[in-house]
């Protein structure tokens, strides 16, 4: 290079470089660009609260205890909801309008079961307030409601009136599906908090017990543990057993004796189980009776899938008209164009050896009758949109105070019912947080999402699920769960995929370095909206400047 | 080395000496025997580095002489007419951006229409395009205002156009003295760019200027071009210094001072011009001769300097404005604004003419006896043929092919 | 494309960067360092698609060459918005010298690197394409032919926007600019048989000719990096649309360079020595109204009646293109 020691650069003609930074281009602006953060369909839809896209993204960075951790702030049950979650968070995820839904469930069960793997435990935030609260109930919402309170620095005493604590997770849900180590793994960490469990304690009179044990506030998680019993014509003979006896009598140990032909009466959850149990019990034929359609049945499609695949058969729009010592009669119905089935008067014999009512729950309301206010409408105890029942200071949620029947749900009040009785104990008013934004599908930008289609969880064979209790889904390895986290489309929340630092042809965007996202520079953005338009996952809107 | 050489050669082997860097050129008649006697030189190795680049036009030529010139290295080119023409934007961005590239134009009529030989309209016609514009008057004038063109260009960052009247001088073989590298390694030492396009640091050169500062930018660049007057005649006489001969400076006079006619003229002329004043003289004619050698920037001081009042002036030129008059002239009058100095235009050598000694001296003579003061703006053309005007005029019959 | 897709299932490799991705294995534009050749403060419109592409292509040759890289720009809009006096967006060293000769003033400067033995110095051209389809199409030529080693670069916006919209060899059938207007029943531009540069890029057989748009970051930095990697004349032609000549929305303007390609208007593919080496293949094909409909300068087509012909004519050419490079399933015609 010639010497450019004598550097004079003609007038005008030779600029320095960058010397149009004096130039404020924001001033052309009439919008801005401007970063949000909206509610993610999974958020909104998980009954327990979790925050499902922040513990994905610590998942998608192998930083399980980060996700984990995350997932407890909501949950205290990774490992269980893992498998017994039926996963309305995947239902609504965006994902699906891409390929499929991310598989939430699945690595929420591979962090669960990696945090009992390393061994990680959580401590209370708060320290000890000073108040006591009585918990009835070791089931999935008096437990949650348990921990929470205790994170929040409460002492907590459990009482439940069964041998060991699980609530219908250990009497309800059978070991195929709930492997009975993780529940009771996932339990001794709860309990390690510092929470009193007391086994074989049931409490009958609720006020007395209060004052007795000095218990500032209560909640009760009692569920519905008792089966419906319909009038079902039968012979004297005929063998009639409800489903959750028979559950019940599994998880203690037992084997109930069904027969080779079972007949399950009923579309749910429960009868989808116990038709499962009775084929690993030695039923040669288990067979759902229900009365409407496959559409309406309430049973998640999983576990529909599942049943179908152990080869339990479903025999829909059918009731049964009279149960005899081998075989029911049962009747076909029909839709009516109101779609309620009506009796065709058709009728046909089917061998059976034993019916099986699954036919719903309900509360047992002995513990609540003299309780003064507290009231039981339509089967449920009534409580206020904070949990707590007509009695100040008692507090109820799960299976006793609405119909969701599922463990997440019940977790989920759990943890609401305790915020509500620690601001209730502290005197405080919780005001309602301000409504977020749902992060919908047409504010993502799916074009830069890589085609990847969910993860198969690895499965039991068939011909093995049929006769062991052994888990039937295995859980995901951590390559594949890293691939699954990775799928989150991250909705409505910036992950620094650099999408606007890149594209700003004014250069007006400033990245703030890892786990910091960006900000705009006001100086120079002309406001073109390209950031916007092309964010991955819709975490820009474009609002009008003030004039 | 005094040798017998072909003008275009002399001019070759000199440029060589300078030391370019970059050589480009777009061949065109006159011009070519200076760019192929580059070529084989450069072929040869000895002028290494040196990148010659054969261009696909003249606009082509200038444009990477642009480029090679920001870029920082010795650039030379050479064009003549329609391809001086072909590439004024370039002569106008080279000199805007003050990038010190030299070129030769073997000066030459422009079309149409279409004529090969030499006459001034084609640097004439890019006279304001801001290039400083020598005109040679013999071949060895021609070779050694290179060497004094590269080293002016580089010390005002202005381009510099070296003329040389095509054919009659390009083709014409003299006794030049070749400089030696020596002594051209003494005159020109290596270029040091004014600015230069460096990654280390880099700045933009060519921004757009509006209202607020062009003027400015133009002004300066008229500053900058005028300073060739006092840089040339103090280059010349360094250049007497080095290589022991007398340089070209702003003007030659012959014999001017005590004449009573002086005949101003640029270019090879000059040499018949002279025979010419030395056979007036001894008829008792007292006239003189003044060659123009710069004629950008016009140098108005020198002239009035050399001539004086009194003195009538014929301005001899070799190119005009059609519908107005003497290029030449124009600055010529401007310059001897106030002085009594009765000037006439004379057009002569269009198109390659030649231009007689005895048409030379029938004009002079006449001239010098006639006592009218020439009209303004008369416009005299040397031999014109008045017999085909009429013909040429009134579209006489064509000829058959019978 | 010649780089081997980075595979990460939440972004991909279409994003600009990933904060999963080890900073190595992400572009040059998502680096915080990144050298920025253009800065902020030049007066492109809002929304401009060749402020992008300039950015894009320097960023990524500054990052090849380490810095040793001289820009000659022609000039167009991208000279004009970026270095009006006083107010220079340059942080390159950069030359504008005139219109039509951008691929000469490289050539030069090329040419002197290479006599003062400072090859390692890497020469950019670049002009919009009036610069180099129009008026610096013969200089282009002689660039090739003489093998210069100088990178070219075209940004392609589809007309002299500059100026005001005015028609150029580059402005595609059917489209309204200001000096082919629409009249009753014509098309606006003619329907020609185009002028390809690309094409006629390859026919020179120079070492490396690519196309390329801003909407697929990575494959246009991949390209700029393979480019540098050669020696002699390479071409690179980059779709940069414009919201103020194409009459779309300012927030169009990526998504407009992405439907160009994925209809198959505009194809992507890598040549060298005059064969096609490589071609993106389409990866969710749109029917050409997708992109035309976004555009007033195609509006005429659709308004105040639909012009079926003329969109037919549009798909057609479409489709040819598709056959012709292969750019569905790599089947070529």
């Amino acid at each position: 290079m010639a010497e450019s020691s004598a550097i004079r650069p003609p007038f005008a003609i030779t600029l320095p470089p960058a010397t149009s930074r004096s130039n404020h281009t924001g001033a052309w602006r009439t919008e801005r660009p401007v970063y949000v953060d909206l509610l993610p369909p999974c958020v909104n839809a998980c009954p327990a609260g979790e925050n499902v896209q922040r513990w994905l993204y610590h998942a998608e960075e192998r930083d399980y205890e980060a996700a984990w951790r995350e997932l407890m702030r909501d949950n205290p049950f990774p490992a269980i909801m893992g498998r017994v979650c039926y996963h309305p968070c995947q239902t609504a995820c965006n994902r699906a309008s891409l390929d499929e839904p991310v598989g939430i469930n699945a690595v929420e069960r591979f962090l669960g079961d990696e945090a009992l793997r390393r061994g990680w435990t959580v401590e209370p935030t708060e320290p000890d307030s000073g108040y006591r609260v009585l918990v009835v109930g070791a089931g999935p919402a008096g437990l949650s409601a348990a921990y929470h309170l205790r994170l929040l620095g409460h002492a907590v005493v459990i009482r439940d009136a069964s041998p060991q604590a699980g609530g219908l997770m250990r009497y309800g849900i059978p070991t195929y599906r709930l492997p009975r180590d993780i529940l009771d793994l996932e339990l001794a960490r709860l309990l390690e908090l510092g929470i009193d469990l007391e086994l074989g304690h049931r409490v009958d009179d609720l006020p007395a017990e209060m004052a007795e044990g000095g218990f500032d506030a209560a909640f009760l998680g009692i569920g519905a543990q008792i089966s419906r019993r319909a009038y079902l014509p039968a012979g004297d003979s005929a063998r009639i057993l409800d489903a959750l006896s028979v559950l019940r009598t599994v998880a203690d140990g037992g084997a109930p004796v069904l027969g080779r032909r079972v007949v399950v009466y009923g579309g749910g959850n429960t009868a989808m189980d116990v038709a499962r149990t009775a084929r690993r019990l030695g039923a040669t034929d288990a067979l759902v009776i229900y009365r409407r359609t496959r559409e309406k049945m309430p049973a998640a499609d999983v576990e529909v899938e599942e049943a179908l695949a152990e080869g339990v058969r479903i025999r829909w729009l059918s009731t049964i008209a009279y149960a005899g010592e081998n075989a029911v009669t049962v009747e076909r119905m029909r839709l009516d164009e109101d779609g309620r089935p009506q009796p065709t008067g058709e009728l046909e014999e089917l061998p059976a050896d034993s019916v099986v009512l699954a036919i719903g729950q309900a509360i047992d309301p002995s513990i609540l009758s003299d309780v003064d206010g507290i009231s039981v409408v339509d089967g449920l105890v009534q409580v206020g949109p904070d949990f707590m029942t007509g009695r100040a200071g008692v507090f109820a949620g799960g299976d006793v105070a609405t119909n969701d029947r599922t463990v997440t749900a019940a977790v989920g009040q759990g943890k609401r019912a305790a915020q509500s009785i620690d601001a209730w104990l502290r005197g405080r008013v919780t005001a309602a947080p301000p409504p977020r934004r749902l992060a919908t599908a047409d504010r993502l930008n799916p074009w830069y999402y890589a085609d990847a289609p969910a993860a198969v969880a690895p499965r039991l064979a068939v011909p093995r699920r049929a006769s062991t209790f052994d888990e039937v889904v295995q859980g995901l390895d951590e390559a594949t769960a890293v691939y699954e986290a990775r799928r989150c489309l991250s909705c409505g929340n910036c992950f620094e995929c650099d999408n606007c630092y890149g594209m700003c042809p004014d250069n007006a965007v400033i990245k703030l370095g890892p786990g910091r996202r960006y900000t705009i520079d006001l100086n120079y953005c002309k406001g073109c909206g390209i950031c916007a338009a092309e964010c991955p996952c819709g975490a820009i809107d474009m609002v009008p400047e003030q004039t | 080395m005094r040798a017998q050489r072909e003008g275009s050669q002399a001019v070759a082997l000199t440029v060589a000496r300078c030391r370019p860097e970059v050589i480009c050129a777009y061949p065109i008649s006159p011009q070519t025997h200076i760019v192929e006697g580059l070529s084989a030189i450069v072929a040869t190795g000895e002028l290494a580095p040196c990148e010659f680049v054969n261009v696909e036009s003249e606009f082509a030529a200038l444009s990477v002489a642009i480029g090679a010139s920001a870029a920082g290295a010795r650039t030379y080119t050479a064009t003549a007419s329609q391809g001086l023409l072909f590439m004024a934007e370039a002569l106008w961005n080279a000199s805007g951006l003050g990038l010190p590239i030299v070129m030769t134009v073997a000066n030459r009529a422009i079309g149409a229409p279409i004529n090969i030989w030499n006459d001034h309209s084609d640097a004439m016609a890019l006279r304001d395009c801001g290039w400083i514009q020598l005109y040679a008057q013999d071949n060895q004038e021609a070779a050694d205002l290179h060497i004094l063109a590269f080293r002016l260009a580089e010390e005002l960052s202005v381009p510099v156009m070296v003329c040389v009247d095509g054919f009659v001088l390009t083709h014409a073989f003299e006794a030049i003295d070749v400089a030696e590298q020596e002594l051209v390694d003494r005159f020109l030492p290596p270029y040091r760019p004014r600015q230069v396009l460096d990654p280390q640091a880099p700045v933009t050169i060519g921004a757009m200027v509006g209202p607020e500062a062009f003027t400015e930018v133009r002004y300066l660049a008229d500053e900058t071009q005028r300073r060739a007057l006092t840089v040339i005649p103090r280059l010349a006489e360094e250049f007497t210094t080095v290589f022991g001969r007398r340089s070209a400076s702003l003007i030659s006079p012959y014999r001017t001072e005590d004449a009573d006619l002086v005949v101003v003229a640029l270019g090879s002329v000059l040499g018949t011009l002279a025979e010419t004043v030395d056979e007036l003289r001894a008829d008792g004619l007292r006239v003189g001769a003044l060659g123009i050698t710069t004629f950008r920037p016009f140098p108005t001081g020198a002239i009035r300097a050399a001539l004086h009042d009194g003195q009538r002036v014929i301005a001899l030129e070799r190119a005009f404005s059609i519908g107005s008059g003497g290029v030449v002239s124009a600055d010529l009058r401007a310059a001897l604004a106030g002085m009594d100095c009765p000037l006439s235009t004379v057009v002569a050598g269009l198109g390659g003419r030649p231009i007689t000694r005895p048409s030379l001296r029938r004009l002079i003579a006449e001239t010098a006896r006639s006592s009218d003061d020439p009209a303004p703006q008369q416009l005299t053309f040397l031999d014109l043929d008045r017999d085909q005007l009429p013909r040429a005029r009134g579209g006489g019959a064509w000829p058959s092919s019978a | 494309m010649a780089v081997q897709r980075v595979k990460f299932y939440q972004t991909g490799s279409f994003a600009v960067g990933n904060r999963l991705l080890d900073p190595a294995m992400r572009s040059v534009q998502a680096d915080p360092a990144r050298t920025n050749a253009i800065t902020s403060g030049h007066r492109a419109c809002c929304g401009c698609g060749e402020a992008l592409g300039a950015r894009y292509v320097l960023d990524a040759a500054l990052r090849a060459t380490g810095g040793k890289l001289v820009t000659v720009n022609a000039t167009g809009c991208l000279e004009v918005f970026s270095t009006p006096y006083p107010e220079s967006a340059w942080q390159v060293a950069w030359l504008h010298s005139l219109f039509g000769n951008a691929p000469a003033v490289a050539a030069g400067v090329s040419a002197a690197l290479r006599a003062k033995g400072r090859s390692d110095i890497r020469v950019i051209g670049q002009a919009g394409d009036g610069g180099t389809v129009d008026i610096g199409f013969g200089c282009l030529s002689g660039l090739f032919e003489r093998n210069d080693d100088v990178l070219f670069v075209c940004y392609d916006n589809q007309g002299y926007m500059n100026t005001g919209v005015q028609r150029s060899g580059a402005t595609p059938p059917g489209a309204r600019t200001a000096t082919t207007p629409v009249e009753d029943q014509t098309p606006g531009n003619p329907f020609g048989q185009g002028k390809f540069v690309p094409l006629i890029a390859m026919a020179h057989e120079i070492p490396y000719v690519a196309t390329a748009t801003i909407a697929d970051l990575r494959d246009l930095e991949a390209k700029v990096e393979r480019a540098m990697q050669l020696r002699g004349a390479r071409y690179l032609h980059v779709l940069v649309p414009c919201p103020l000549g194409w009459g779309s929305d300012a927030s169009d303007t990526i998504r407009l360079a992405r439907l160009a390609t994925e209809s198959g208007l505009f194809p992507v593919f890598e040549a060298e020595h005059g064969e096609v080496t490589d071609v993106s293949p389409i990866r969710r094909r749109v029917p050409v109204e997708e992109y035309l409909r976004r555009q007033a300068r195609f509006r005429h087509l659709f308004e105040p009646t639909r012009r079926d012909d003329l969109i037919t004519r549009i798909q057609a050419r479409a489709d040819a293109t598709i056959l012709r490079f292969g750019l569905i399933d790599g089947k070529e015609a």
